[in-house]
């Protein structure tokens, strides 16, 4: 009975350990614990090009993670993208004239919607518009703009 | 009761065997009774089969996340990108290596000793003896043995994941500089919970499953000689080290 019962702590300590081991990966080492709480909000900007921001895309005011991308659609009507925005409700004095930018982290680095807080004294609520957006910027069309206005040089 | 080898055609016997396979899975499974005394049982073969094959995936989980992050610096500094490291270590742990090389070291470590361990037994007469004490010797050996793999394995690749990225901690920001900052934040950002992590997981569970029901049907079928007991090790080896890179390839397309 003696050797048994140490047989049966040490495995309990090897399940303990696994299951230890388990959870500090999914806290520490994934974006498990990056969602935001329960208590959020919705906010949707219009964007005309969105480039390949992605569902779970993080939104950022100052570099800092306020909440994340719900839902990307298309409005069938204008062809605008709408972007559905899950806030973190401690964040909840965002001013409405706060301006939306798709973003790239880096050069090569994901990207993201970053918040540039305007001066309003109201604030944004549950289900509110941000009408102030900037458009992904497209690497390819930019090079293409250069190519094309130094050719429109070139020729006058 | 035959070795399932000796049946008659060449082409089909793969395929009986296969069948024959399953069905010893559904008796040790319809053996399943949530006793007390089968739970003692499968926790004695957790700390047999797992807990003592903890120090091992341990040294090789550390020192496959040190190598990983060696060479993943040494190739992104080509491109100026070495912040990205701990990105593409997590993403290789998580989805691939960390599963496959815990089960193949299982495999090795713990799947060998099982087959040797029941073809012993059925060496030395001791499971004709317990059926004719009237006990189930699939319920009594096989399962037990079955269930504790099942287990271990994804604790077991949990445990490599964790001491490869304290490896890869150590080498990138303590031998390489990298900013402990930007290491973790790639991380929380670039691995995602639901597909690398669960899908790591579930891999796991998958090959934990196959080569500990390997190395139980090889060795409860194996000939009862000297000879049937090495054959049954290294084909517990050979096909549970074959089939989890298979299954890898398959489970990987879909998990994707």
């Amino acid at each position: 009975m003696r050797a048994n019962y140490q047989v049966e702590v040490t495995s309990g300590v090897f399940l303990l350990l696994g299951i230890a081991a388990m959870l500090w990966l999914a806290t520490e080492a994934t974006d498990y614990g990056m969602q935001v709480g329960d208590d959020t909000y919705r906010v949707t900007a219009r964007f005309s090009n969105v480039a390949d921001l992605k569902d779970g895309a993080p939104v950022k005011i100052g570099g800092v993670t306020v909440g994340l991308v719900e839902r990307i659609s298309l409005d069938p009507v204008t062809f605008d993208a709408i972007v559905e925005l899950q806030i973190d409700g401690r964040y909840a004095d965002i001013p409405t004239d706060t301006s939306a930018s798709i973003l790239t982290s880096g050069i090569l680095g994901d990207r993201y919607v970053g918040l540039e807080p305007g001066g309003a004294l109201e604030a944004l609520a549950d289900g509110d518009q941000i009408l102030i957006t900037q458009s992904a910027v497209v690497l390819e069309s930019l090079v293409s703009k250069y190519l094309f206005n130094t050719g429109k040089e070139e020729g006058e | 009761m035959n070795a399932p080898g000796s049946r008659k055609s060449r082409l089909m016997a793969p395929i009986a065997e296969t069948g024959h396979c399953g069905l010893f899975l559904i008796r040790m499974l319809a053996g399943l009774r949530f006793e007390h005394q089968q739970l003692i049982s499968v926790l004695q073969q957790i700390y047999l089969v797992g807990a003592r094959s903890l120090v091992i995936i341990m040294i090789c989980g550390f020192f496959v996340g040190m190598v990983l992050a060696l060479q993943a610096i040494n190739a992104l500094q080509q491109f100026g990108a070495s912040d990205q490291v701990s990105l593409l270590v997590g993403k290789t742990l998580f989805r691939e290596l960390g599963p496959v090389l815990t089960a193949l070291l299982f495999a090795g470590r713990a799947g060998t000793s099982i087959a040797a361990e029941i073809g012993l037994m059925k060496a030395t007469s001791q499971i004709d003896a317990m059926q004719l004490m009237a006990i189930d010797p699939i319920q009594r050996i096989a399962l037990p043995r079955f269930l504790a793999g099942l287990v271990s394995v994804p604790l077991l690749a949990a445990m490599f994941n964790a001491f490869a990225i304290l490896g890869a901690v150590i080498f990138s920001i303590g031998v390489m500089g990298i900013d402990p900052g930007i290491f973790w934040s790639k991380l929380q950002t670039g691995i995602y919970f639901g597909k690398d992590f669960v899908g790591g997981i579930w891999k796991s569970v998958v090959f934990g499953g196959l080569v500990s029901l390997i190395a139980v049907y090889f060795g409860y079928y194996a000939k009862p000689t000297s000879e049937g007991v090495g054959t049954a090790t290294t084909r517990t080896v050979v096909l549970s080290s074959v089939l989890i890179l298979i299954f890898d390839f398959i489970m990987t397309s879909f998990l994707i």
